[in-house]
Order: structure tokens, then sequence, then C-alpha cells
């Protein structure tokens, strides 16, 4: 087999024993990207001279004994907005094309610490707005299980490329399903955690009160390998939390004998695509034999969850988006006539549709006269939603959902009908909105070959339960470690 | 027709900060263009705020001076809009629930007490400021220096009803602001600034009248002359039958009129929401309770404990007490020579002259109170007169000495007190004017003055003049 094929878990497991070189794994995974990346289109910029240095510090780090981490060697990509010193930070815009971020994120440094390989930055829709990758100005990321369709959004190029195997893991951010969606839909493992749980310093914001970055991953114990990594308390982030991080991937085998599984019934509702409501409910008798008991549950405000964050999530991206002005950075329109021109201009040429459009929404639901009606009210709603959960939760340890109603969709599917897009993240929104940790992790596929994920939701901060749970689960799946062959014509 | 006049006043505090309010960027002034700049207040992509909470102290400080509630959660919000020296599009700034409220302040005019409402007082970041190059044309630059610099913005009840109340108003905070260490209260170069909404109505008339808003005033006499401008303004219009329209007008120092900034229709609307990056600030009663602790005596309050204590005139208490350090200097000298009279005297018009003429603070001063304590003490026990006092003083501040004795010493400027030297002296005198004192004897008592001066000539001032007085009446009649 490929080093490119392998987990970071046997990667690290053979670089700490000598086996095999990081340089040795960071060419197998340039030479994968070389071979498969013009048909999945997963990164916008790769860096394959900054990433064979790294390799060969990080096989000198271990070869003078020096301290290690999981990560030490392991070739990883970033999501695009993830700001990164030396690597262009483009957030998939035309707005910020050439931008060159002067600091790392916070999670970049750690991995920078921890000793990790860098490959490049990843394809993403325009500032994680959009369910596709579609939304990006650069290029469509293809899902590698069928390339005519979409691989979800709008982490694409993160989950995509743990899918081709052009990284060994990857980071994405998940606003509203970000993460979990476009994992379910290239059949990777993708985590959300805990709001509060990784700091988003350097990460460039969507929606400051939802977005969370996360570990995309092949496997179960490689997100809580890579999860250690990113999480904990940083004073540059006052969101972030002080809390203790566990050590997710040693407590990764406690059974799961006596766990409280709830299964809401408003995530199997109309719309659900039937192969996926199957897969999941199988996979929930599955969980059952390991020694969880099932529970059905209600969240009895979930209808209003889309509303709620489209309202959200627009008005502040509305306010996060100002500072994309032309003045300091980034983009300018040319031949622009004052001031005010140089905004309108700038802005109009800059962002693409998607992004308009929400700034529009946003700035609506935060005007004089409306705010009351549409920012406020919806903060109300999303104190009910979170209440839902707090109430669940008083009963049970874990909740089991689909990620998505429908498997992958093609492309152009959805494109102009934005609501039916917006529809896509139905089951995955709730949990952004109440904050708690979340995740993807493959439960089969239909008949057409494409991937289905199976969403498991803990407690706020209980990332270590959601991980065991999950990882029990991997075991008892029978297609765990299939990858996809990658034929086909790329459209 | 004869209108009330309403005045709010909105007053903006640049707060004496060592670092900026959301960031570790120092606050120095005059630093080279975007120097005192990184990530977080330059608005780069992705970076965020946190709250330096020394700023949370020094609003506490000025809610409390002012008898403020302290909200137990105040909430950060985002003011929204777009100006080149606003590096995110947006303002941090508080806005549905500000840390202070329901706070007043009294003040006192034409010897009428008066108490004026605050409504709020709230935090807030500065933005940088647009630099136009000298002789290049339709080019801007922008400085962010000044960009994220702790301000606390300090809103009053419409409460005032003169300019007169609105001037009085306006020293009694910055007073209050100066005192505290908060603000260094130069309106000047803006780090104390004021807008004020003014409006009139109808004697007796329930609701207030339509207002204007006037920016840009940079002294109290400018706060004054532009508050009077604008009461003149509306009363034409509503004497001609017009209606006052809400607007925004700039007052223009240099020719004394204020002129339209924006109306109405085109007034920003900021939609404020919370600010998700930063939580509400949690302020419990022992924080609250540290910043009571640490609040130094206000003016007001000193004032009078000063008058009460060193039994001066309140004029003079006012004077020393109105800034902070001339107060503590004050104390200071009295501590070491307790004649509270003298020492008023002494520091308000010597000393002050002196500080005046090179326009420096008290805390500049040359002199220290150990200094002047001790020349005091030199006048008080006759060692010097009062008139050599004010040589040696001179002496004192152009060199930077503090031993007046050594310098009366070195000079030879010690009193003449010796009787038997100064009969000689004044028989001398005496002897030299036969007429004179035919002429004193005879009714002509303004002579007396004439035979004091004489001595004193002779002596180049150091006669004690209580000896000379004496011996001249004993010998004189
Ligand atoms: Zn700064």
């Amino acid at each position: 087999m490929e080093l490119y094929n392998f987990s970071l878990e046997e990667l690290w497991q053979r670089l700490e024993k000598g086996e095999v070189s990081s340089l040795e794994v960071t060419r197998s995974v340039f030479r994968r990207i070389a071979e498969v990346d013009n048909k999945v289109a997963a990164y916008l910029e790769i860096d394959e001279k900054g990433a064979l240095a790294q390799a060969e510090a990080a096989d000198e780090r271990r070869r003078k004994g020096e301290a290690t981490s999981p990560v030490t060697g392991i070739p990883l990509g970033l999501k695009d907005l993830l700001s990164t010193v030396g690597l262009k930070t483009t957030c998939g815009s035309r707005m910020l094309a050439d931008y060159r971020p002067e600091y790392d994120a916070a999670v970049v440094t750690r991995l920078r610490e921890a000793g990790a390989v860098i490959t490049g930055k990843l394809n993403m829709d325009e500032f994680a707005m959009g369910s596709s990758t579609e939304n990006s100005a650069y290029k469509a990321t293809r899902n590698p299980w069928d390339l005519k369709r979409v691989p979800g959004g709008s982490s694409g190029g993160s989950t995509a490329a743990v899918a081709s195997a052009t990284a060994i893991a990857t980071l994405g951010s998940d606003t509203g399903g970000s993460i979990r969606q476009p994992a379910s839909f290239c059949g990777v493992v993708g985590m959300k955690p805990t709001y509060g749980r990784v700091s988003r310093y350097g990460l460039v914001a969507f929606a400051s009160s939802l977005d969370q970055i996360g570990p995309v991953t092949s496997t179960v114990a490689d997100a809580a390998l890579l999860l250690k990594v990113i999480a904990g308390h940083d004073e540059r982030d006052s969101t972030s939390v002080n809390l203790p991080v566990p050590d997710y991937y040693s407590n990764l085998k406690n059974d799961i004998k006596g766990l409280k599984i709830g299964v809401p019934k408003e995530y199997f509702g109309a719309g659900l695509d039937v192969e996926v409501e199957s897969a999941v409910r199988l996979a929930c008798r599955q969980l059952a034999t390991a020694g969880a008991s099932l529970d059905d549950v209600s969240l009895p405000h979930t209808d209003y969850a889309v509303a709620t964050y489209y309202l959200l999530a627009t008005a502040e991206a509305s306010s996060n988006l100002a500072r994309y002005d032309g003045v300091k950075y980034g983009f300018r329109a040319e031949s622009a006539d004052g001031l005010v021109d140089m905004y309108r201009q700038t802005r109009a040429q800059g962002f693409g549709e998607e992004v308009k459009r929400r700034v529009m929404l946003g700035t609506y639901a935060l005007s004089a006269g409306y705010y009351d009606a549409y920012y406020r009210k919806a903060q109300q709603v999303r104190t009910l939603i979170t209440r839902d959960f707090d109430e669940v939760f008083a009963g049970c340890d874990v909740l089991v959902a689909p990620v998505c109603p429908t498997p992958a969709f093609a492309f152009g599917e959805k494109i102009d009908d934005p609501l039916s897009m917006y529809l896509s993240d139905i089951l995955t929104i709730p949990v952004n909105l109440a904050g708690l940790p979340a995740i993807s992790v493959p439960c089969g596929f239909t008949k057409n070959g494409l991937p289905i994920g199976l969403q498991i939701i803990a407690k706020p901060f209980a990332e270590e339960t959601l991980l065991r749970v999950a990882w029990h689960y991997e075991r008892m799946a029978e297609w765990a470690g299939r990858r996809p062959e990658l034929n086909g014509e790329a459209v | 027709m004869d209108y009330e006049i309403v005045i709010g006043l909105e007053v903006h505090c640049q707060l004496l900060t060592q670092t900026k309010i959301f960031c570790g960027c120092s606050t120095h002034f005059g630093n080279p263009p975007n120097q005192n700049t990184c990530p977080v207040c330059t608005g780069m992509p992705g970076a965020l705020p946190v709250l330096n909470r020394k700023v949370v102290d020094f609003a506490i400080r000025a809610g409390l001076a002012t008898d403020c509630q302290i909200t137990p959660s105040s909430v950060f919000a985002r003011k929204n809009y777009f100006y080149p020296d606003l590096p995110k599009g947006y303002q941090i700034s508080q806005f549905e629930l500000p840390i202070c409220v329901d706070g007043h302040l009294d003040i006192e005019v034409d010897n009428q007490k008066k108490r004026i409402g605050i409504t709020r007082i709230h935090m807030e970041e500065d933005a940088g400021k647009l630099v136009h190059p000298e002789h290049v044309h339709g080019v801007s630059y922008v400085d962010y220096n000044r960009a994220c610099v702790p301000l606390i913005e300090i809103v009053s009840e419409p409460d005032m009803r003169s300019s007169a109340e609105a001037v009085a108003y306006l020293k009694a905070l910055r007073d209050i602001v100066v005192y505290l260490g908060v603000c260094d209260g130069n309106m000047e170069e803006g780090s104390f600034r004021c807008d004020a909404n003014i409006s009139l109505r109808r004697w007796g008339a329930p609701e207030l009248g339509t207002r204007a808003e006037l920016k840009n005033m940079n002294s109290f006499r400018n706060v004054q002359r532009a508050i009077e401008y604008e009461v003149e303004r509306q009363r034409d219009i509503l004497d001609e039958g017009g209606r006052v329209v809400q607007e925004t007008r700039l007052w223009d120092v240099d020719r004394g009129v204020s002129a339209l900034m924006r109306g109405k229709e085109e007034a920003h609307d900021y939609r404020y929401f919370p600010d998700p990056d930063l939580l509400p600030v949690v302020v419990d009663e022992a924080w609250v309770e540290k910043v009571r602790q640490s609040l130094p005596e206000l003016p007001v309050a000193r004032c009078q404990r000063i008058v009460a204590d060193f039994a001066i005139p309140v004029a003079d208490a006012e004077v020393l007490t109105a800034d902070r350090a001339m107060a503590d200097y004050f104390e200071a000298v009295v501590k070491l020579f307790p004649q509270p009279k003298a020492a008023a005297n002494w520091i308000m018009v010597e000393l002050m002259k002196f500080l005046n003429e090179d326009k420096i603070s008290v805390t500049q001063c040359p002199i220290t109170p150990q200094g002047l304590a001790d020349l005091l003490g030199l006048i008080g026990d006759n060692t010097i007169s009062g008139k050599i006092g004010k040589q040696v003083f001179s002496k004192m501040y152009s060199a930077a000495d503090n031993d007046p004795r050594q310098i009366v010493e070195d000079q030879g400027l010690a009193q003449m007190s010796d009787a038997g030297e100064l009969a000689v002296i004044v028989d001398e005198i005496i002897d030299a004017n036969d007429d004179k004192v035919k002429d004193y004897q005879q009714g002509k008592v303004k002579l007396f003055g004439f035979f004091v001066g004489q001595v004193m000539k002779k002596t180049k001032g150091q006669a004690n003049p209580q000896m000379v007085n004496s011996l001249l009446k004993e010998k004189i009649g």
C-alpha cells in the first residue's frame, strides 16, 4: 500500500518506530497530488518546497530524540481561511486573491510547533458561504466518489483531499455544517468541536458566534489525535474556553456499555432520502448491539433552526465582511470615482453572488426597524433551540442522526436555488446554534456508490464521549477504510 | 419670542492607559504613522479583540465619581459604518448595556447649584486618522496609530438650560476625569472632546423641540460660542414660523459659525448588534469596591476639606484644588510648614506666576514642597523679610536649588535684627533729615514711610521692618 493511503495513526506509529521517514511520506503525498488533484481540484495552493523542508526538519527532530507529537512529520492540508505566513489565504474569494497574512492562525502555530508538514491550502466556498464548494471564485472541487458531483461545502477542498488521499488529514471550519456535510458527501470523518474548544484566532470569520475549526480525517482515531493538537485555551480569542484538553485518543477504547443514545425524531422527517435513513437506522441498531441503549427523543424547535441560522449568520457576516473595503489590503477596484464609488465597485467586483446575497440579508436583519423582528427574535429562538438540547441531554449521553438529508448532489443542481441549497444544512445547523460538538462518520453507501454520513452529537465539551461512540461504531462498519477509485472523467 | 434652551452633552475622553483597548499596542502619541499597530488594530482578517481590563477600571472610576450605577454585565456592540479610518468597517462600542448608567454631576452657575443627570458612560475604541499630504492632490493616507485607543463616552441628560451651564458642566466633568487620572483633559489635542445636542421649546411645553447636534468644538470658549450661535439660529427659524430640522452641524472655529454636516436622511443606520467576538463584561461587587478604594478625593470634597481644616477662603481653596497635583503640592507644604494661609499665598502668587510664565505643571516645578516650606520658615522666624523671600524664591526656582538657608547665607541676605546696630542707622537718618523730622512732627505723618524707606535703602532691605518701625516711633514720636 502506498504511504499516502495510511491513516495518521498508522503513520505516526511507523514514524516513531523509524520504519518510515517523514520525507518518504511527504514525497508520497505529493506524488498523489500530482497524480489526482487535476481531477479532484482540492488544492488552491500547493507548497511542495515548504513541505519537504518541514518534513526534513521533522525527521531531524526525531533523529535528535526531541519531543514529538502524533502530527510530527505528517502531511496536513489547511482550508484556505486559516491564516498562514508565507502562503496566500484567499478564503476562496477574489477579494483576497493576493492576500498574504502577516501572522499565523493559532491552530497553524500549534501545528507548526508540533512539527506538522503543511502541504498547501484547500478550496472552499467563498468566505465559507455555501454547501457545495461551487461558490469558490477559483475552481470547482469534485467529489472523489463521483467526479460529476459536488464534494459538499464549504470545506469541500478539505474533505475531498482526505478522500482522495492528497493529504493525510486536513483542517476545515464548520459554521452551519461546513465540516460535517462535506465529510458525509466525501465518505471521511469530519468533526466540529464545541464552540470555544479550538481558538478562532486567525480563522477568517464568517459568523463569529458559530465558526469553529475542526479535523477532517480518514478515521476516528485520527480525528482524536489531531483534535488534541489544535484544542486548548488561547488568550487571543476571548471566546476560547479555559478547560483542560483530555487525551481523546487513549480513551477511545473504553466501552460504551450502558451509554444512552437519543434518536431525535425531527431529524428523520420529510425530505430524508430513503437510503440515507435506512443506513442511519442500521447504524443505530449496531450501536445498540455494542451495549448502548436507544431512545426516541424530541427537539421541538428544530424547524426554526434554518431560519434562525440564516438571520444570525448573515447578520454577523455582513459586519465581519465590512473590512473588505479596498482600503488596506486585498482587491481594490480600479478607476473608481471617489471614496463611496471605490467601496461600491470594490465590493461589487470582489465578492461573488452568494456572499453579496448574504451580506444584504444580514444588513437587512440588523437595520433600524427590523432588528427586533429579525435579529433579536432569532437570538431568542437560538436560546430555545439550545434549551431543547439541554433538556434532551438530561436523559441521554449522545444523539445520533443523519448529517444531510441526501447524498452528494450533482454540479449545478442547486446552485440557482439558494433555498434548496440552504436546506441541505437543515440537520447540521442546530448543533452550531447550540455550540455543541458533533461528528460525521461514514455509515455506508447508496446503491450508486455515494457515501452516507452518520452524525453523532454530544454535550458541550464531551468530545471524549463523542469520539468514543464514533470509534466503536467505526469498528463495526464493514466499509471503513474504503477508498474511491477516482474513475471517470471530471466535468 | 422667548424660548427655553435645552442642552445635552456627549463627551468623549481618551483614556490614559499604556496599551490599546483590544490589543497590546502602545497608545503613545506622536510615533511615526502606523508604528503602533498590529493585526488586531488594523482589522486584518481573522484577528480578534481581547479586552484590556484597565479600561474597565477607568470606566468604573468615572462612573463612581459621577454617582453612576455600575452594570453587573455590560455588553460590547458593533457600530457599523464605512470610513477609511475605521479598519474593521465597524467600531466596537457599547449600546444597549453600557458599563455605567444613571449618574449625576453637580454644578454651580451664578451661585445657583444645579444637578445634571448623566444617562450613561460607555467604553469604545477610537478610529485612526486620515492624513492628507501637502501639495499632493487627490491622495489620502491612513494612520492607524490611534485606532483602538480606548475612549469613554459620557452622555448627559438634556438638563442644561444655558451655554453657561453647559460650560460649567463640561469644566466640572473635565476636572473630575483629570483628577481621576483617566484622561489628560486636553481639548485642543482632542483627548477630551464634546458634542452638544441643542433644542428650543416654548416655556412650559411638555415635549422637547427638534434638536441639532453640534460637533468640533475644541475649547470651553468655543463650546459657549457654538451653543449661543446655535440657539440664535434656531430662535430665528422659530420666530419666523419655521421648523428646526434634525441635523448634525460642524462648528467652524475660525469663522465662528456652524455649517450643515449631514441631515437626518443622511444619518447612518449603524446596525448595532452585540459583538460576538467579546464576552459580556462581568463586574462583581468586589471589583467595584476595589476601584472605589483606589479613588482619589474629588475636587469638590477636597476643596471643602481644605476650607474646613486650614481656614482659608473658599476662593483660594478652589484655585488650589482645581489641579490635583497643585492640591497635593499645597498639602505637602502645609505638612512641613503648618501655616496654611502663608503657604496658600506663596503658592497662588509666586509659584503660579512662575509656572504660568514657563507654561509648566506643578509636577515639573523646580522648587520642592520641602524647599518652599524651608523658605517660609526663614520668613516666619524673621531670618529674612518677605521681600527678600521673593528674591530667594526666584533664585531657588531658576537654579533648582532647594536649600534657601544656604542661599541666604551665601548672599548675605539675612535680616538685620540687632537693635543696637539698627539704632545707629536710624539715628544717622534722623540727623541727616532734620527738616523732614520737623515736618513730620508738625503733622505730616505720611513722611514716616520715607524714614522707613531710607533705613531700608541703607541696609539693602535687610533691616527687620518691625524693629525699624518701633525704633523710629521711639525716636521721632
Ligand atoms: Zn494593535
